[in-house]
């Protein structure tokens, strides 16, 4: 009989404790997070910027067409999840994506989210509209779509020139939100208004930013936040000692740098942080259209002084990754694998050997240890830019180019690009999605705005446009492998690494993923929460 | 002293006119504009995208056209729209002045109020180990930089207390709103306060050694007299002096302090300004700013006459 007791009162403490368990880790409803800004972004309208100073504090206040996982680290075709559609659906011909639209969505100021919506904010992006965005950064992403189109109030259909199964992943993008009709691209900029889990609140320039819990959004429950407070503070020592003093419960996202990351971890022991890239290249633009490196040798000569390592080394203590184009493997869905970047001149692992043929370029083309090629290294006067350009012009001098570092600053580095008064610049490239129509299309095509050394080659066009259409991922890689190698090897735009920052926040914050192959697409935080 | 004033008023009018035509076309020379700024954030130039926002910022127009539509404006208390935030230049700049203010009223109290007693106190000591310590401490102030010693002081918070105080615009009680000014002002204050101590100290020795300090000892005036009311009263014009300086210095050491501390300023407020190129935000901060200084320094001429009788401001 006692053992009869005895079990009972196991079970019912098993059963006890298995309940306390559950609700241990079940979100809890409220509380502020509190985060620093890194910096103040220029307005609130994700459409006008191309930095993830305004997707950060903003994605919050928006919801997408469709939107990638936000609690898988890699955004990939697979985790592409219905958000503003319920549903979409290809055409036979690949050449019309409908979306089925979520009913009873509403917009912060009460009024009702329809299909004109959806158009609406394309035909901003697109230039059709009446209204202009003040700056149209990703026009360029929409240039296969001829119309978009409603059918009733919730229905949508992007009508394309030809198959591009990409712009999904675009659609996904933090990049991408869908805007009011109702409200105009200058107030958007003042006092965004969305349909997503918080409301703007302010935006104090260089003080703060504000959001608040938005107690109609659509999805029932969320968010679990009251709100989200972000303290702009520029000074990054500023931030991490307040960060570490308990002042925020997060870091800015991939904020931290390598060596800073151990700082932290040093002195809030507690604390959570990850390592991923955000596939933000760093690389060369060469100005090619004139002396010395309109000569192609001179150009080949470069990217094979290059030491890869040695820069991922310096500056990231190991923690970076060399490839080509896209973000390599395995967070980069893209990206070539080693064996086959290794047969890239320039990235093979035997680097006096890749200086030596250097070495021969250069003296077929005049120069040697007796007469030393004379250039100067622009770059923006961001630590960024500078310290690589820095570990570059050492580089150089191993094949007899000695290199002037030529800082300038930001608001001269586009005018200076573009009038292509530069001979070598060490550049960053982010990319919003990992994906290669993004990244082709906008830095490699004739005529791009972003292609900033103008490399044209048409052959390679016509292989942008064929890898575009493949609608199968397996047989499209090996177009892109195939596509990134060549540009390369043409020395387009030589990519040096690929960055890794780290992201902190304590051990009470839950439901964080940072993105592991975009800087741009994971901010939404409507299922964070705090543990206290 | 009438006409004196006047003509100071005067010339105050005429050093605020040169100051905008400085401020207008300096800021020009300086290359790059906010639209350049705003496109190298997007990581594009759209040259017709660019001439439109050229057009609606009113930066495509003649220079001399701009200049009279600020200086207009100003005089007719328009301030213009923000480039950045595209919120009335007045609106982003008022609620920061009080800020700045507190925090540099501040640092000039906390530098007189330390510098002039240790400078009194190191003069009439001197030789002793007392002066020679006192010495040590300003030549520190002096060679410390602010932002090295706001970082310092941050670091030594978090390590040794695990707090920091950084800026809280909410302060619920004095006390708290005076912890949040009285650490960076006593950053930013103290190089004006090693500055002071060494001014009064070397002044306070010069007039020690005066003939009627020696007689009002002979008369029988107590020590305290002596040093407070005779030396120090006639010691102190130089003092004045460079305390109205440092007013105007102040400006440089609080854009550090208040990055440091990330007090939301219009010191800090003015440098991320110039970074975008935000025309009407700089132009007029800096003649308020102008304004301010201009005023401090004939403030501290009219001090002149009220602490030393000798001088008299006629014609």
């Amino acid at each position: 009989m006692r053992s009869v007791w005895a079990l009972a009162a196991m079970a019912t403490l098993s059963v006890l404790t298995a309940s306390t368990a559950t609700l241990a880790g079940e979100p809890k409803q409220g509380g502020i997070l509190r985060m620093y800004h890194r910096d103040s972004p220029a307005n609130a309208s994700i459409l006008e910027g191309a930095t993830y100073s305004i997707n950060v504090p903003f994605m919050g206040v928006f919801n997408n067409l469709l939107i990638y996982d936000q609690h898988i680290a890699q955004n990939s075709p697979d985790t592409l999840r219905p958000d503003l559609a319920e549903s979409w659906s290809w055409s036979s011909d690949n050449k019309k994506l409908t979306f089925k639209l979520r009913q009873g969505v509403k917009w912060h100021d009460g009024k009702p989210f329809t299909s004109a919506d959806v158009k609406c904010s394309f035909d901003l992006l697109m230039g059709k509209s009446q209204q202009k965005l003040r700056q149209n950064p990703r026009k360029a992403w929409y240039s296969e779509v001829n119309e978009v189109t409603t059918n009733g109030e919730f229905e949508v259909t992007f009508d394309l020139k030809r198959p591009q199964p990409s712009l999904l992943a675009m659609l996904a993008s933090g990049y991408t939100p869908v805007y009011p009709c109702h409200v105009s691209p200058a107030d958007m900029r003042t006092h965004p208004i969305g349909t997503g889990p918080f409301k703007f609140v302010e935006f104090k320039a260089n003080e703060s930013i504000k959001l608040t819990r938005n107690p109609d959004y659509w999805k029932k429950g969320l968010p679990y936040l009251d709100g989200i407070e972000y303290t702009i503070i520029t000074n990054r020592s500023t931030a991490i000692l307040a960060f570490v003093a308990g002042k925020f419960d997060m870091t800015f996202p991939t904020h931290i740098t390598i060596p800073l990351l151990k700082d932290i971890k040093s002195q809030a022991p507690n604390a959570t942080c990850v390592v991923e890239p955000t596939n933000v290249s760093t690389n060369i633009i060469v100005n090619s259209s004139s002396a010395p490196f309109d000569n192609i040798d001179i150009r080949r000569a470069m990217a094979l002084a290059l030491d890869r390592k040695a820069f991922v080394d310096i500056l990231f203590e190991g923690q970076g990754d060399i490839g080509g184009t896209m973000l390599p493997p395995p967070q980069g869905i893209w990206g070539m694998p080693k064996d086959r970047l290794e047969t890239i001149p320039g990235y093979g692992r035997d680097i006096n050997a890749n200086r030596e043929e250097a070495k021969k370029l250069m003296q077929k083309a005049g120069y040697g240890p007796d007469k030393h090629l004379a250039v100067k290294v622009s770059t923006r006067n961001i630590a960024e830019y500078r310290d690589p350009a820095v570990i570059l012009i050492d580089q150089l001098k191993s094949i007899y180019i000695d290199g002037e570092l030529d800082v300038v600053e930001t608001a001269n580095w586009f005018p200076k690009v573009a009038r292509k008064d530069y001979m070598l610049g060490l550049n960053l490239t982010g990319n919003s999605v990992d994906d290669p129509d993004q990244s082709f299309y906008e830095n490699y095509s004739c005529g791009s705005e972003r292609n900033y050394t103008n490399y044209c080659n048409k052959e390679i066009e016509k292989l942008f446009d064929v890898q575009s259409q493949e609608t199968d991922i397996k047989k499209r890689r090996p177009l892109v492998w195939d596509i990134d190698k060549k540009l390369q090897e043409d020395v387009a735009r030589p990519i040096i690494f690929h960055a890794r920052a780290g992201t902190c926040w304590h051990p009470y914050v839950k439901g964080v993923t940072i993105m592991s192959n975009s800087s741009y697409n994971g901010f939404r935080y409507e299922d964070v929460w705090l543990d206290k | 002293m009438f006409a004196y004033l006047v003509r100071r008023l005067f010339l105050m009018l005429v050093t605020l006119f040169g100051i905008s035509v400085v401020i207008f076309f300096l800021l020009r020379i300086v290359p790059g504009n906010i639209v350049d700024i705003l496109f190298a954030a997007a990581g594009y130039v759209d040259p017709a995208d660019k001439a439109n926002l050229e057009k609606e910022l009113g930066i495509d127009r003649p220079l001399i056209v701009q200049y009279w539509h600020w200086i207009g404006g100003f005089l007719r208390g328009d301030f213009g729209y923000s480039y950045v935030s595209e919120k009335p230049a007045l609106q982003e700049i008022l609620p920061r002045i009080p800020i700045t203010a507190k925090l540099a009223g501040l640092a000039l109290l906390f530098s007189a109020s330390i510098g002039i007693p240790l400078g009194v106190i190191s003069a009439v000591k001197q030789g002793t180990k007392l002066d020679y310590a006192l010495r040590v401490v300003s030549l520190s102030g002096l060679s410390l930089p602010s932002f090295w010693l706001g970082l310092l002081i941050l670091t030594a918070s978090v390590a040794m207390f695990g707090q920091m105080p950084i800026f809280n615009p909410n302060p619920k009680t004095w006390l708290e709103a005076f912890a949040t000014y009285a650490v960076p002002a006593a950053a930013v204050g103290f190089r004006s306060a090693a500055l002071t101590m060494r001014i009064t100290r070397s002044s306070m020795l010069e007039v020690l050694r005066q003939d009627y300090i020696r007689t009002a000892r002979a008369k029988g005036a107590s020590e305290a007299a002596v040093n407070y009311h005779h030396a120090l009263k006639n010691a102190i014009l130089p003092v004045i002096t460079v305390i109205g300086i440092e007013a105007a210095f102040l400006i440089g050491g609080l854009i550090v302090t208040e990055t440091v501390f990330n007090i939301p300023g219009v010191a800090r407020f003015l440098v991320e300004a110039i970074r975008w190129r935000d025309y009407p935000i700089v132009q007029n901060l800096v003649m308020f700013i102008a304004v301010v200084v201009v005023f401090a320094n004939f403030t501290v001429d009219m001090l002149y006459a009220v602490f030393d009788p000798r001088i008299r401001y006629t014609d």
